[in-house]
C-alpha cells in the first residue's frame, strides 16, 4: 500500500489536475482553521512536478503528488450517545448495555467511553421529544439562551449536555462524539457529519466500509459551519450521527442491533489502533454532500399531504435520481415525477419524524474526497 | 347440518380511522372520503367515514391519556359523558352515542377499524366472534377477490386477552390490520392495499343488501390463543429481542424448539411449548408497553353458513 502519494502518476487531463491542485491546499487550511490548536500538519513538501512522458506525450501531462502524514491527538475520551430521540431504540439499548460494562478497558491506547442517554425523559416515553427536538438544540444561539422555567426541557438538557460534553468548539469538549439514531428509511449504516475534512471520522467510515462488507456504509456531509451546527455530535471536537435503517421507531430489530453493535465495536477498535500508533494510509473516498429537501405534495387549503412516496422510489435510498423519475403517487392516482437537471441522490426517503418537518426525502451530490494519512501525535511530533 | 341464516339489511356502516393516532393508512383514507365520497358510495348503504381519535392524530401519537382501541368496556360506557374522564373515555362515550348504543338495537350494523402495524402481518382482518356469519361471508368474500394477493383471518374470541375495541360498539365489528408499515408513516403499498380491501367489503355490503344469496363455506382462521412477553429483568426492563429467525415470521409456524428471542448479551431463548403454533402481532411497536412480544395463534376452519338478506 502507496504510503502517500509521493511518486504516484496520476493519468488525469490538465485541466482537472490544475484544480484537484488548487484544492489541496485549501484543504488543509481548512483543517488549521478549524482546530488551530490541536491539529499539527507536518508537511514538508508539497510539489508539483510535471513530467512529460515519451510513450504517453500525445496524451495529458501526468503529475505527480507529494502529501505528507496528518498527525492528529490521540481519541481519548469517546461519547457514546443513545436517546438523542426517546423512540430509536437501538440506541437506546446498546447504551444501557454500555452503561452496564466498565468504563474503561486495559490499555493506555483504550478511549475513555462516556455512554450517554441524551434524552432520559423521552426514552422513559418512548417518544421523540417531549416539547422540542433535542437534536435540533446545538447551535451557538440555542446553547447560549438563558435558561427559565419557561425554557423548553431539550432546551435545558442541551445544555447540561454542552457542559458534560463540551462545550462545543473548547479545548475541553470530548474527542468524539458518536450518536446514535435509527430511521424508518432505507439507509444502511450512515455517518452523518457536518465536516468533510474530519479525518478521523473519515477514516473510521472507511473502517466501517472495509470491515462490514455486507452492509452498506456511507458518510453523508451537511455543509453547515460549526456555530449552526445544530446536532448533539458538533459538540465533540470530532462526531458523527450514527444512522441505521430501516426501523419503525419504538421496535428493536435483532438485525439493526447487529449491525449498530458492530458499527460501534469498529469505531473503539479503530481509535484503539489509532492511538495505539496505528498509520492509516491515505484514501480516496466517495462521501454524499446534501444539497436540498424534498417536501411531500399538499393540499393548499389544509396543508395536509396529498401523495405517498411512489412505490419506485419507496426503500430505495441512495439509488440516483434522474429526471423524469417517479417521485409521488397522489391519492387520485397520478405521478408526480422529478424534474430536476441534475441526477442526485435521495435519502432519508419516507423518514417518519420528518413529515412534520415538510420533509419527504433528502437529496445529495456523490463526491469524491482525498483522505490523508493519519497517525496519532506523539510528543515527538509536536 | 348448516342452515340459512336470514339476516337484517347492513344499512348503516362506518369506516374508523385514526383510533390510534399515528396508524396512517386509516387516518389518510377516512381524510379522503370525508372530503370525497365517491369511492365509498354504493347503493342501499348508508356509509359514514370517521376519525375516532383526531386529538391523537393531530399530534400524531397512539393516544392522548389511554389506548381508545381498549376503552369500550362496559364500565367505561356506563360512565355519564358530563363528567371529567381521561380524553378517550369521553371520546368512546361520545362515539358509542353517535354508533352504538353497544349491544342495542340502533347501533350500527357494520365498522370497520382501520389499524396498520410495524409487524409483517401482511393484510389482516380481524372479528371478535366465530359464530358471526356475516362477517365470516364478508371475509371470505374479500379473501377471493383480493387473491392472488393473501389475507390473513385472525380471529380473537379469548376470554381474556380479547378487548374492548372502538369497532366493538356495531353489531358486526370487522377489524383491517395491515403491515408492516412504521408508525407515522404512509407506505404506498400498505395504503393501496388497505383501500383494495375496503372496496371489496362495500361491494359485497351491497350485494348482500341487494339480495344475494351466499351459500355456506368454510374460512381459514387463526385463533388467538396466548401472549407471548419478552424476557425481562428484576426490573421490568426488557433483556432480549425477537430472534431473527422469527423476527418477520408472521403466521409461520414456530416448532419447540425453534429460536424465539435472543438477548442483548448473545444468547438465544427457544420456543418451549409443546406443539407447533402460528405466532402473530411479532415485533409491534406498540406493544412493548403491553407486554406482548408477539401473539400465539392456532389454525383452524370455520364454517359460514348461508346467509340472504330479510327486507322487513
Amino acid at each position: 500500500m502507496v504510503q502517500s502519494w509521493r511518486r504516484a502518476r496520476l493519468d488525469v487531463t490538465v485541466a482537472s489536475t490544475r484544480s484537484m491542485w488548487s484544492k489541496n491546499p485549501a484543504t488543509w487550511l481548512k483543517v488549521i482553521h478549524r482546530f488551530p490548536s490541536l491539529a499539527s500538519v507536518s508537511l514538508q513538501e508539497l510539489s508539483m512536478v510535471t513530467v512529460a512522458d515519451q510513450e504517453e506525450e500525445r496524451r495529458s501531462s501526468h503529475l505527480i503528488y507529494k502529501m505528507e502524514v496528518v498527525s492528529l491527538p490521540a481519541v481519548s475520551r469517546v461519547a457514546i450517545c443513545g436517546g438523542t430521540h426517546g423512540n430509536e431504540m437501538t440506541g437506546v439499548f446498546l447504551v444501557k448495555e454500555l452503561q452496564k460494562r466498565k468504563r474503561k478497558e486495559e490499555g493506555a491506547e483504550a478511549p475513555d467511553i462516556l455512554p450517554v442517554i441524551s434524552n432520559p425523559r423521552a426514552v422513559q416515553r418512548c417518544q421523540r421529544y417531549i416539547e422540542t427536538d433535542l437534536n435540533r438544540c446545538f447551535t451557538t444561539a440555542t446553547l447560549s439562551v438563558p435558561v427559565s422555567d419557561g425554557t423548553p426541557y431539550e432546551i435545558q438538557r442541551a445544555q447540561e449536555l454542552n457542559v458534560f460534553l463540551g462545550p462545543k468548539g473548547s479545548v475541553k469538549s470530548v474527542d468524539l462524539v458518536c450518536d446514535l439514531h435509527n430511521t424508518t428509511a432505507n439507509m444502511g449504516l450512515c455517518l452523518i457529519s457536518y465536516s468533510e475534512c474530519d479525518w478521523i471520522s473519515l477514516h473510521i467510515c472507511r473502517h466501517l466500509q472495509k470491515e462490514m462488507p455486507s452492509v452498506p456504509v456511507r458518510y453523508i456531509h451537511y455543509d453547515v459551519p460549526l456555530s449552526e451546527a445544530y446536532s448533539l455530535e458538533s459538540v465533540g471536537k470530532h462526531g458523527f450521527a450514527m444512522e441505521v435503517g430501516p426501523q419503525p421507531h419504538g421496535v428493536v430489530r435483532a438485525d439493526v442491533w447487529g449491525t449498530m453493535t458492530e458499527g460501534v465495536r469498529l469505531v473503539l477498535d479503530w481509535i484503539k489502533r489509532f492511538n495505539s500508533g496505528v498509520q492509516f494510509d491515505d484514501k480516496v473516498m466517495e462521501i454524499y454532500t446534501l444539497v436540498k429537501t424534498i417536501d411531500y405534495p399538499r393540499d393548499p387549503e389544509t396543508q395536509m399531504i396529498t401523495a405517498t412516496i411512489h412505490p419506485q422510489l419507496q426503500d430505495h435510498d441512495f439509488c440516483l435520481l434522474h429526471q423524469g423519475d417517479p417521485l409521488f403517487l397522489t391519492f387520485s392516482g397520478n405521478t408526480e415525477y422529478y424534474r430536476g437537471e441534475e441526477p442526485l441522490y435521495p435519502f432519508f426517503v419516507n423518514e417518519s419524524a420528518y413529515y412534520e418537518k415538510g420533509i419527504a426525502f433528502l437529496l445529495a451530490r456523490k463526491k469524491k474526497v482525498n483522505i490523508p494519512s493519519v497517525r496519532v501525535m506523539t510528543r515527538e511530533s509536536v | 347440518m348448516s342452515c340459512e341464516v336470514s339476516l337484517p339489511e347492513a344499512k348503516k356502516v362506518a369506516i374508523f380511522g385514526g383510533t390510534h393516532g399515528n396508524e396512517m393508512s386509516g387516518v389518510t383514507l377516512v381524510n379522503l372520503w370525508l372530503k370525497n365520497r365517491a369511492e365509498i358510495r354504493r347503493s342501499g348503504v348508508e356509509v359514514q367515514p370517521f376519525i375516532t381519535n383526531p386529538r391523537a392524530v393531530e399530534k400524531c401519537t397512539r393516544y392522548i391519556d389511554i389506548d381508545l382501541n381498549r376503552a369500550f368496556t362496559p364500565e367505561n360506557l356506563s360512565k355519564r359523558e358530563a363528567e371529567d374522564h381521561p380524553y378517550e373515555i369521553k371520546r368512546a362515550l361520545e362515539i358509542n352515542r353517535i354508533f352504538g348504543p353497544k349491544g342495542s338495537s340502533d347501533a350500527y350494523d357494520v365498522i370497520f377499524d382501520l389499524h396498520n402495524t410495524t409487524s409483517n402481518m401482511g393484510c389482516t382482518l380481524i372479528l371478535e366472534s366465530s359464530q358471526d356469519h356475516l362477517n365470516l361471508q364478508m371475509v371470505h368474500y374479500i379473501k377471493q377477490a383480493v387473491a392472488p394477493m393473501t389475507c390473513s383471518v385472525l380471529v380473537n374470541e379469548h376470554p381474556f386477552l380479547q378487548y374492548s375495541t372502538s369497532r366493538s360498539v356495531a353489531k358486526h365489528p370487522i377489524g383491517l390490520e395491515v403491515g408492516p408499515q412504521p408508525q407515522g408513516v404512509l407506505r404506498s403499498n400498505i395504503f393501496q392495499s388497505m383501500r383494495l380491501i375496503l372496496r371489496h367489503a362495500l361491494d359485497f355490503i351491497e350485494l348482500f343488501n341487494g339480495g344475494m344469496e351466499f351459500p355456506p363455506c368454510t374460512v381459514d382462521v387463526y385463533q388467538v390463543t396466548e401472549r407471548v412477553d419478552y424476557p425481562r429483568d428484576t426490573n421490568g426492563n426488557i433483556t432480549a429481542m425477537v430472534h431473527p429467525n422469527l423476527q418477520d415470521c408472521d403466521w409461520e409456524p414456530l416448532n419447540p424448539g425453534d429460536p424465539m428471542f435472543l438477548t442483548f448479551d448473545g444468547r438465544t431463548v427457544e420456543y418451549k411449548g409443546g406443539n407447533t403454533v402460528y405466532p402473530t402481532f411479532i415485533n409491534e411497536a406498540a406493544y412493548y408497553e403491553k407486554q406482548q412480544a408477539f401473539v400465539i395463534t392456532k389454525r383452524g376452519t370455520l364454517i359460514a353458513r348461508q346467509i340472504k338478506v330479510s327486507k322487513m
